[in-house]
C-alpha cells in the first residue's frame, strides 16, 4: 500500500488554487452522465450531495434516520470558525491555520489545514446566504463568541444551536435537489458493505431499515459522510446511531484507517448519574466564554458550592494557564479535570466532576444576557440533572466526543481505494490529534461545499471507468457477505442483548483506551476485546426477521464492528509511544503532567492496513514536515 | 420504582395493532424515559421476546427524532421538553404510563411506536429553501440583518421537525411546522425573492400529504418542545394572503 499524499508543491499559500487550475474539468454536459453514491446526511454528507447535484452530476443520497435533516450534526452547539477578523482582533487565514495545526499538536498535514482556514469564509458567506439565522450585533452585522485554543474571537453562532442551523441549511439545499430530481434519497437505510470492481470503488450494498431488503447501488464515486466513531466507548455525547461500520467496511476492503488512537475527550459534559445511562450530553465550550471552572481547595470538602468562600475555590484553569484561562483546548482542559479528581477535590456524590460558574458572569453582563446566550444549553442542563445552574454551579466532567482519526485520505479527500472518498468527521485529515472547538463544522462544510466538487470531477475526469451495473459479480458478492453475516447475528441463539456487549466494550475501552493510556493497559484491553468479541457472537441474542423492521439485528451489526475496530484503536495507541493531543501516554508526560511528544520518532500518520481475518494489519507511515509553522512543544501557560 | 408501561404494539402499518401490559422494575428518578424503555427491551431481548420498536437518536432533545404520546400527550407531561429529555424523576412508584406512537394519517405506523414523517421532507422540498448554488454568495455582512429580526427568525428556526404539533392537533394539521419554516426566511432578506413561491408551493404540498386544516385549538403550540408559537402560524396565513394576491 502507498499513501500518497498529492499535496501540491510551491508556497502553501498558492497550493489550493493552483491545485485546482491543475485538475481535469468533467465537461458540463458530460457531468450528469456520472453517478455518486453519498452516504451520510452530516453537514459533509449533505453539503457534498446539494453541490454535486447543482454540477449537474446524478446524485444519490444515503442516511439512517429517518429524515437526512437528523444527522448528528445537527447537536452541534457551540459554533463554526471562520477567518473572517471581523472584530478586528488580529485573525487572517494564517492565524487559524497556525491555531488549528497547534491545536492538533502537529499531527495534521499542513496544506490541508491551510486549505481549510482558506475557505472557512466562505462557508459562513454561503450559510448566510441560505438564511441561517446566525446571532447578530445590534447594527445587523454578524456576532462572534471565543472558543478554545485560540485568542481571537472568530466563532460564528446561532445560540447554542449552530450545528442544527447550519444542517438545517445545508439540508434544504440538498432538498432543493431532491424536489428538482436531481437527487433520489435513502432514509432509513444502512450501508453495510462497498463495492469493489477493478480496484475502484463502484457502489455500496444497503439495508433498507423498514422492510430489511439488502440492496445494491451502483455509482462511479462513493463518498462515505458518515461521521465518527466514538461510540465504541459506549457512553459518548454522540447520538445513538452513530457508528464505525460505513468506515469499518470500507476498510476491510482496502481503506486504509488513519490515527484510531485520536480520539477527543470533552472537558464539559453532564456527568454520569448511573448504569442506566444511555449517553452523555455535552456542555458546550462556548460555556467557557463566561464560566469559570473550580474544585474545592481542600480534599473532600462536602459543602455546598454556594457556601465555600472564594478564597477556598481553585479556579485550576485560570492559575496553570493565565494566558487562555478557562480557554484552554479540549485536551488540556479535560486532563487538568482528571488530575483534580485524582487528587481527591472532584465534586458532587461520585467525585467525579468539577463546578463550571456563572456566578460572575450573571453579576457582569446580567441574568438575561446570559440567557439570551446560553439559554438553551442551560435549559437542557435542568432537564437533565434537575439542578438551576443559574443559581448553582454546573457540574461537568470529561466525556468521549469526537474522533480525529478515520479514513486515510489524500489531499483531494481520497481513500487508498480510488474512486472512494471521504468527508467530515469519518476521515482523518485536517484536526492531528486534537481537534479544537468550532472547526468540525467548519470542516465538514469545507470539504463538502468547496473541496470535494473539485476534487471529485479531478478523479472523474481521468478515471476512464468500464460500464459497471448492480448485476456485476462483485455486487453479488458484496451481497452474499451481508445476508451471510446477518444470518449469523440472528442464529446464535444466544440470550445477551447486543447493548449489554457494547456496555462491556465500553467499559474496557474507557478503562484502558480513554483519557489516560499506558502500555499494560493497553495490553489488557488487546487481550480482552477478543474475549468480548467471542462471546457475543457465541452469545448474542437477536429477535425477529432479517426482512424486517429490526432495531436490534442493525445495534447488533454496529456492536460487531466496533469489537474489531476497538481491538485496532488500542493497538494504534499502543504504537504511538508518545502523548499528543488527546492521546495522553501516561509513560511520556512532563514533569507537570503535560503530553510530551516524540517528533524523532512519531511526527508521521500511522494509516492501517487490513491484511484478513485474524492477520496482523499493518501500520504504515506518511511523515509530516513543517515548513511553514515551527514545531515545538504546545505552551498555553 | 416498579412502573406498568401499556405500550402501543403494531407489526406494521396494515397489521391490527394492541397496547400491551409491561412491568419493567428498578427504576431510578434519574433514568430517563427512554433509558427505561431501553432496560425494558434489553429485558425483552434476553428473554428472546420482539423488543418494542420505538425512535430516538441524540437524545438531548435537538435531532426530533424520538416521538412518543405519553398519557395521551405528544412528548409527555413536561412542557418545552422533547420524549428523551422526560425523566423518571416525574413518576412515583405504581404508576401506570400509556405509551402510543404520534398519530396522523400523514404519519403511517412502521412498527410499534414508529411513524413515517418524510411527509415532512416532502413539504421541505416543495420550497423550503433558498435558492442558491454554492459558491454564489456575497459577503457575510454584506447582509445586514438587525439583531432583533435574526432573533426572531432564529425563534422559528428552532423547529426540530419532529412532528409533535401534528400529533396534538385534533386535524392532525402541519400548520405549525410549515408555519415555522415560512416565518424564518419571510423576516430574512435571504427568503424574500422567493417569498411567494414558497408560501403557495409548501401549503400545497401540505394538504397533498394529507395533513388537515388549521382551526385555531392550539393544541400545536402547548406540544411543541421548542415553544414555537402559533403567531408564526398568523404570519403564515398573511403570506399567503399576500401571496394569494399578488400572483398571477
Ligand atoms: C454534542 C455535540 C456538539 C458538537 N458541537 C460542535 C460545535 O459546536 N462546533 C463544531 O465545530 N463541532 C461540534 N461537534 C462536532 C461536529 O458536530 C461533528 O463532528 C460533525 O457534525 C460531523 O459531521 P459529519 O457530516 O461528518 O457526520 P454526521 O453529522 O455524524 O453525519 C453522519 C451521517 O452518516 C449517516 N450514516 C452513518 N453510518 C451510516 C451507514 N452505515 N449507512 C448509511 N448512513 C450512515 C448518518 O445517518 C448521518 O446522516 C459537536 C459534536 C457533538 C457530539
Ligand atoms: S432523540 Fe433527538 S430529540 Fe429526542
Amino acid at each position: 500500500m502507498k499513501l500518497e499524499s498529492k499535496v501540491p508543491s510551491g508556497p502553501i499559500e498558492k497550493s489550493w488554487d493552483k491545485h485546482r487550475f491543475d485538475l481535469k474539468l468533467v465537461n458540463p454536459a458530460n457531468k450528469r452522465k456520472f453517478k455518486v453514491l453519498v452516504v451520510g446526511t452530516g453537514l459533509a454528507g449533505s453539503s457534498a450531495a446539494a453541490s454535486c447535484a447543482e454540477l449537474g452530476y446524478q446524485v444519490e443520497s444515503f442516511c439512517i434516520q429517518d429524515s437526512p435533516r437528523r444527522a448528528h450534526s445537527i447537536a452541534a452547539q457551540g459554533g463554526i470558525n471562520a477567518a473572517k477578523n471581523y472584530p478586528n482582533d488580529g485573525d487572517s487565514v494564517w492565524r487559524l491555520f497556525y491555531d488549528t495545526i497547534k491545536g492538533g499538536d502537529f499531527r495534521a498535514r499542513e496544506a490541508n489545514v491551510y486549505r481549510l482556514a482558506q475557505v472557512s469564509n466562505a462557508i459562513i458567506d454561503q450559510c448566510v446566504a441560505q438564511g441561517v439565522p446566525f446571532a447578530r450585533e445590534y447594527g445587523g452585522t454578524l456576532s462572534n463568541r471565543s472558543f478554545g485554543g485560540a485568542q481571537v474571537s472568530r466563532t460564528f453562532y446561532a445560540r447554542g444551536q449552530t450545528g442544527q442551523q447550519l444542517l438545517l441549511g445545508a439540508y434544504s439545499a440538498l432538498m432543493r435537489q431532491v424536489g428538482a430530481g436531481a437527487v433520489k434519497l435513502h432514509a432509513r437505510s444502512e450501508m453495510l458493505d462497498l463495492v469493489v470492481v477493478d480496484g475502484a470503488a463502484r457502489g455500496v450494498i444497503t439495508r433498507d431499515l423498514v422492510t430489511g431488503r439488502i440492496e445494491r447501488h451502483w455509482g462511479d464515486a462513493v463518498l462515505l459522510c458518515t461521521g465518527g466513531y466514538g461510540n465504541v466507548f459506549y457512553l459518548s455525547t454522540n447520538a445513538g446511531a452513530c457508528n464505525v461500520t460505513a468506515t469499518w467496511r470500507a476498510h476491510k476492503r482496502g481503506a486504509a484507517f488513519a490515527n484510531p488512537c485520536y480520539t477527543q475527550i470533552h472537558p464539559t459534559c453532564v456527568p454520569v448519574a448511573g448504569d442506566h445511562q444511555s449517553k452523555l450530553t455535552l456542555m458546550s465550550e462556548s460555556l467557557r466564554n463566561d464560566g469559570r471552572v473550580w474544585v474545592p481547595k481542600k480534599k473532600g470538602d462536602a459543602r455546598k458550592p454556594q457556601d465555600i468562600p472564594e478564597d477556598e475555590r481553585d479556579y485550576y484553569l485560570e492559575r496553570k494557564y493565565p494566558a487562555f484561562g478557562n480557554l484552554v483546548p479540549r485536551d488540556i482542559a479535560s486532563r487538568a479535570a482528571k488530575q483534580m479528581a485524582d487528587d481527591g477535590r472532584g465534586v458532587g456524590k461520585t467525585g467525579l466532576s468539577v463546578y463550571l460558574d456563572f456566578k460572575d458572569a450573571i453579576a457582569r453582563i446580567g441574568l438575561d444576557k446570559v440567557k439570551e446566550k446560553y439559554g438553551n444549553l442551560f435549559d437542557m442542563y435542568r432537564h437533565i440533572t434537575d439542578e438551576n445552574p443559574y443559581e448553582q454551579p454546573m457540574r461537568i466532567y470529561p466525556a468521549v466526543h469526537y474522533t480525529m482519526g478515520g479514513l486515510w485520505v489524500d489531499y483531494n479527500l481520497m481513500t487508498t481505494i480510488p474512486g472512494l472518498f471521504c468527508l467530515g468527521e469519518a476521515n482523518f485529515s485536517d484536526h492531528g490529534a486534537n481537534r479544537l472547538g468550532a472547526s468540525a463544522l467548519m470542516q465538514g462544510l469545507a470539504d463538502g461545499y468547496f473541496v470535494l466538487p473539485y476534487t471529485l470531477g479531478g478523479y472523474l475526469a481521468g478515471a476512464k471507468l468500464p460500464k459497471v451495473t448492480a448485476d456485476h459479480a462483485a455486487f453479488a458478492q458484496a451481497e452474499n457477505d451481508v445476508v451471510m453475516r446477518t444470518r449469523a447475528l440472528l442464529g446464535t441463539g444466544g440470550k445477551k442483548a447486543p447493548a449489554a456487549f457494547h456496555r462491556d466494550l465500553g467499559r474496557v475501552m474507557w478503562d484502558n483506551v480513554g483519557m489516560g493510556r499506558n502500555a499494560k493497559g493497553l495490553r489488557e484491553a488487546l487481550s480482552k476485546i477478543p474475549e468480548i468479541r467471542d462471546a457475543f457472537w457465541k452469545g448474542v441474542s437477536v429477535v425477529g426477521d432479517a426482512a424486517d423492521f429490526n432495531q436490534t439485528l442493525e445495534r447488533a451489526g454496529r456492536v460487531a464492528d466496533f469489537l474489531e475496530f476497538g481491538e485496532l484503536l488500542a493497538k494504534d495507541a499502543l504504537a504511538r509511544e508518545e502523548s499528543c493531543g488527546g492521546h495522553f501516554r501516561e509513560e511520556h508526560q512532563t514533569p507537570d503532567g503535560e503530553a510530551k511528544r516524540d517528533d524523532e520518532k512519531f511526527a508521521h500518520v500511522a494509516a492501517w492496513e487490513y491484511n484478513g481475518e485474524g492477520k496482523e494489519p499493518t501500520r504504515h507511515v506518511e511523515p509530516l514536515t513543517f515548513d511553514n509553522v515551527h514545531i515545538a512543544q504546545r505552551n498555553y501557560a | 420504582m416498579n412502573i406498568t408501561l401499556k405500550v402501543w404494539r403494531q407489526k406494521n402499518a396494515d397489521a391490527p395493532g394492541a397496547l400491551v401490559e409491561y412491568n419493567v422494575a428498578g427504576v431510578v428518578p434519574e433514568m430517563s424515559f427512554l433509558e427505561m424503555l431501553d432496560a425494558l427491551n434489553e429485558r425483552l431481548v434476553a428473554e428472546g421476546q420482539d423488543p418494542v420498536a420505538f425512535d430516538s437518536d441524540c437524545r438531548e432533545g435537538i435531532c426530533g427524532m424520538c416521538d412518543l404520546v405519553i398519557d395521551g400527550q405528544a412528548h409527555g407531561p413536561d412542557k418545552e421538553a422533547t420524549t428523551c429529555q422526560l425523566h423518571m424523576r416525574r413518576y412515583r412508584d405504581g404508576d401506570v404510563v400509556t405509551v402510543e406512537p404520534f398519530r396522523a394519517k400523514a404519519f403511517p405506523i412502521v412498527k410499534d411506536l414508529c411513524v413515517d414523517r418524510s411527509a415532512f421532507d416532502r413539504v421541505q422540498a416543495a420550497g423550503g429553501f433558498v435558492s442558491i448554488n454554492t459558491g454564489n454568495a456575497v459577503d457575510g455582512n454584506a447582509i445586514l440583518i438587525p439583531h432583533d429580526e435574526a432573533e426572531k427568525a432564529m425563534d422559528a428556526a428552532a423547529c426540530i421537525g419532529c412532528g409533535a404539533c401534528v400529533a396534538a392537533c385534533p386535524n392532525a394539521s402541519a400548520m405549525l411546522f410549515v408555519a415555522a419554516k415560512v416565518s424564518q426566511y419571510a423576516l430574512l432578506p435571504q427568503g424574500r425573492p422567493e417569498r411567494e413561491k414558497r408560501v403557495l408551493a409548501m401549503r400545497e404540498a401540505m394538504d397533498q400529504e394529507g395533513f388537515g386544516h388549521c382551526t385555531n385549538e392550539y393544541e400545536c403550540e402547548a406540544a411543541c418542545p421548542k415553544g414555537i408559537k402559533v403567531s408564526n402560524i398568523a404570519r403564515l396565513n398573511r403570506e399567503y394572503l399576500r401571496a394569494a394576491l399578488t400572483s398571477d
